[in-house]
C-alpha cells in the first residue's frame, strides 16, 4: 500500500539543494523498515475487523482467523449489541466517558484559567500543589481504602473522581492560556466581563484546538480504564468495556478470572461466545478512538510538546 | 521531606512582562477582592487532588500500622484506631524473598527496555524525519501514534490474537505443518514479549518528542555542513545526534525515576498466563499483598518503599543531568 510510494520521491521538490541523491539501497532499506512497521501496526487490526465481519462458516473453513474478506456479515454485531453483558458494557463505559471528560475539562479548564495569570493572589503556592502530584503518588492501597471508605465501591463514579483530574493536562492548557495576548483581556474588563465570561467568550474560543486535545487523552483515559474496574466495581452491570474484553479475550487462558459469568442472549452463559463475537467486542473498543482520532490527530504534537516542555 | 523545586514554565515568566497584573503594593485584603474568582476557579481541581492524591498520600500511614479495616467504623475510620507497629511491616518485608523477586524482576525488566525499547523512538524519529515527502510521513505518523490511543487489554488482547498458541501466527504455521510455540505462556521469553508489547503501543508515539527536537534543529547547520563537505552520515553525527542530546537525556532521566514503575496493567493482566516467576513486579506485588489477600499494611509498606525509592532515584537522575550541563527536569535554583 504503501511501499511503491515510500520508495518513489526520486525527484523530490522537497529536497533541499545541498542534499544528496537518496541512494537506492537507502531508499529501500528505508521503504522496507516504514512497510514492516505499518504492516505491525495495521495486520492485527485488519484482521480483527474482517474477522468481525465472517460468518461461522467462513471462519471454520480459513481455521480460525480471516485474513481476506469475502463477505459482510453483521451477524456478530447484531449479538452483541441486542442486550446482554457486553451491551451493558458498552453503555456503562459510554456514561462514564462522557460524564468523566465534561467533569474532568470543566475542572481542569477551571483551574488553568485560575492559574495562568501570574501575579494574583497565592499563584505561585496553588501552582505548586499541583506539581507536587507529579512527585508524590498516592499508592494503591490508601487510594483503595479512601475510594472504599467514601462508599464509591460499585459506584460509576469510583471510575471517574480518582483519575477526574491530571496535572499534566492543567500544565498544558495553563501554558496555552498565558500565550492569549494581555490587550484581550484588559478590553474585555473594560467593557465590563467578569472572570467567567472572558474564560467562556475569548480565552476558550481562542484555545479550541488545545482543549480538545486535552478533552481527547481524557476521553481516551476513561475509556480504557480497566484497573479502577477491578478494584471498584464488583457489579457484572456495571463492568466496563475493557473488563468485558479482558473476559472474552484473555480469560479463557486464566482460570482465576473467572469471576464474569459470560452471558450472551442466544448463546446460553455455558457456550463460548464465537471468535467473530470475540473480535467485535475488540473493535467496539477500538472504534471510539478510531472516530475521534482523525479530527484531533494533527494537534498533538503542539499540545504534547507544550507538555512536555513546560512540565 | 522538602520537595525539590518545580521549575517555573518558561512562558511564565515571559508573559509576566507583557501581560501580568502589575505588581502594585496591594493589602492581602485588596488582592483577595481583586483576585477571589480565581481563587474559587481553582477550588474544585483542589479539592479533587486533596480527596484523591493527597489524602491517600497521608494514607500511606497504614505502613506503619497494624491495620485493622474492621477497627474503626468505616475503612477510614479504622486508620485511627487501627495499632501502630513501626517498621514491622517493613522488616516482614524485606525478609520476604517472593518480595525482592518482584523487585529484581522490574529491575531487570527496566534495564531490559533502557537497552532495547529507549532507542527505538530516536531511531524512528530520525528515519521519518529522513523522509522527504509530506504525504509518507504524515501517513507514517498517523499510523504509529494509533496504537498508544488502546487500552492495556486491547494490547495484550491483540497479541494474545497474533502470536498466541490459538493466534493467527500459531494457526498459519499449523496450516504450514508446523507445530507453533504458545509465546503468550512462556516464561522464559516474557521479557522479550512485554518489550515488544511496549514497543507496540508506545515507541511510535514516543517519537513526537524527538521529532520536535528534530524539528527546531537549525536547517542552516545541515547547510553549512554540507557545504563543508560533510556527508549525510557526518552531519547526522554532529548535527542531528547533539540535537537530540538534551531531550535524550530528560528522558533517559524520567525513566531512571520510573525505574520501579513498569506499566501495571501489562503484568497484572499477563500474570496468571505467564506465572507468578516472571510476571511478578512491584506493583503487582503490593496488590496481592494489599488488595487481594488483605495484608494491608504489608502491601502499603511495598507501595511506600516503590515511591520514595522512585523521588530518591528522579533526585539523584536529576543531580547527574546538572553534572552533564543539562537542564534536567527541574533546574537548580
Amino acid at each position: 500500500m504503501s511501499a511503491d510510494t515510500a520508495i518513489r520521491p526520486r525527484r523530490n521538490s522537497n529536497r533541499p539543494a545541498w542534499e544528496e541523491k537518496p541512494t537506492l539501497i537507502g531508499q529501500f532499506g528505508k521503504g522496507t523498515i516504514i512497510t514492516v512497521v505499518l504492516a505491525v501496526v495495521l495486520v492485527p487490526l485488519w484482521t480483527v475487523v474482517v474477522t468481525s465481519l465472517s460468518s461461522e462458516k467462513t471462519i471454520n473453513e480459513a481455521g480460525g482467523y480471516v485474513f481476506v474478506p469475502r463477505e459482510l456479515n453483521p451477524s456478530a454485531y447484531v449479538v452483541i449489541f441486542s442486550g446482554g453483558q457486553v451491551t451493558d458494557a458498552i453503555l456503562v463505559s459510554t456514561f462514564v466517558t462522557i460524564l468523566g471528560t465534561a467533569i474532568s475539562l470543566i475542572v481542569t479548564v477551571l483551574a488553568a484559567y485560575g492559574l495562568s495569570r501570574p501575579g494574583t493572589l497565592g499563584h505561585r503556592s496553588i501552582l505548586f500543589y499541583f506539581l507536587l502530584t507529579f512527585l508524590i503518588y498516592p499508592g494503591m492501597i490508601p487510594s483503595y481504602l479512601v475510594v472504599t471508605g467514601l462508599g464509591l465501591k460499585d459506584n460509576l463514579l469510583a471510575l471517574i473522581l480518582p483519575t477526574a483530574i491530571s496535572a499534566f493536562n492543567l500544565v498544558v492548557l495553563r501554558a496555552f492560556f498565558m500565550n492569549i495576548p494581555g490587550e484581550l483581556y484588559d478590553s474585555a474588563r473594560i467593557d465590563g466581563a467578569g472572570e467567567l465570561r472572558i474564560l467562556w467568550r475569548i480565552v476558550l474560543p481562542l484555545s479550541r484546538a488545545v482543549t480538545a486535545v486535552v478533552g481527547l487523552f481524557y476521553a481516551v483515559g476513561y475509556w480504557n480504564a480497566f484497573f479502577n474496574a477491578i478494584l471498584y466495581i464488583d457489579r457484572n452491570d456495571l463492568q466496563p468495556v475493557q473488563r468485558v474484553l479482558q473476559q472474552f479475550i484473555l480469560a479463557g487462558q486464566s482460570p482465576t478470572t473467572s469471576g464474569m459469568a459470560v452471558a450472551i442472549p442466544g448463546l446460553g452463559s455455558s457456550t463460548p461466545p464465537s471468535l467473530a463475537i470475540k473480535m467485535a467486542v475488540v473493535v467496539v473498543t477500538i472504534v471510539p478512538a478510531l472516530i475521534v482520532y482523525p479530527f484531533i490527530q494533527r494537534h498533538f504534537t503542539k499540545g504534547v510538546i507544550i507538555g512536555a516542555v513546560k512540565g | 521531606m522538602s520537595a525539590p523545586p518545580i521549575a517555573e514554565p518558561q512562558a511564565a515568566v515571559k508573559a509576566k512582562k507583557n501581560k501580568a497584573i502589575p505588581p502594585q503594593r496591594l493589602s492581602f485584603g485588596q488582592r483577595l477582592r481583586r483576585d477571589w474568582p480565581l481563587l474559587l476557579m481553582c477550588l474544585p481541581a483542589m479539592l479533587l487532588l486533596l480527596v484523591f492524591h493527597y489524602i491517600p498520600a497521608l494514607g500511606n500511614v497504614i505502613a506503619f500500622q497494624d491495620y485493622n479495616p474492621f477497627a474503626g467504623d468505616d475503612p477510614l475510620e479504622a486508620f485511627l484506631y487501627s495499632e501502630w507497629i513501626g517498621f514491622g511491616n517493613f522488616e516482614y518485608l524485606f525478609q520476604t524473598s517472593a518480595f525482592w523477586d518482584s523487585v529484581v524482576n522490574t529491575l531487570s525488566i527496566t534495564a531490559f527496555q533502557l537497552v532495547f525499547y529507549f532507542p527505538v523512538p530516536i531511531f524512528l524519529a530520525i528515519l521519518l524525519n529522513s523522509i522527504m515527502s509530506p504525504r509518507i510521513r504524515s501517513l507514517v505518523q498517523s499510523v504509529v501514534y494509533l496504537p498508544h490511543f488502546f487500552s492495556w487489554v486491547l494490547v495484550v488482547s491483540l497479541f494474545q490474537m497474533m502470536i498466541g498458541g490459538a493466534g493467527l501466527l500459531a494457526q498459519t504455521l499449523r496450516q504450514a505443518g508446523y507445530t507453533p510455540p504458545d509465546m503468550m505462556t512462556n516464561p522464559d521469553t516474557f521479557i522479550l514479549l512485554i518489550t515488544s508489547q511496549a514497543l507496540w503501543k508506545d515507541a511510535g508515539w514516543g517519537m513526537i518528542v524527538f521529532l520536535a527536537a528534530l524539528a527546531a534543529i537549525d536547517t542552516s547547520l545541515y547547510e553549512a555542513a554540507a557545504a563543508d563537505g560533510a556527508n549525510r552520515w557526518r552531519r547526522m553525527w554532529h548535527i542531528t545526534l547533539p540535537g537530540l542530546r538534551s531531550v535524550v537525556i530528560l528522558l533517559l532521566i524520567l525513566r531512571l525515576g520510573d525505574a520501579l514503575n513498569v506499566g501495571f496493567e501489562q503484568f497484572i493482566l499477563q500474570r496468571e498466563m505467564v506465572g507468578r516467576d516472571a510476571a511478578e513486579v512491584v506493583d503487582t506485588y503490593v496488590y496481592y499483598q494489599g488488595i487481594a489477600i488483605q495484608q494491608w499494611g504489608v502491601g502499603a509498606a511495598a507501595g511506600l518503599f516503590k515511591a520514595v525509592i522512585g523521588i530518591l532515584l528522579i533526585v539523584g537522575a536529576n543531580k547527574l543531568a546538572h553534572r552533564f550541563g543539562e537542564q534536567g527536569i527541574y533546574s537548580k535554583s
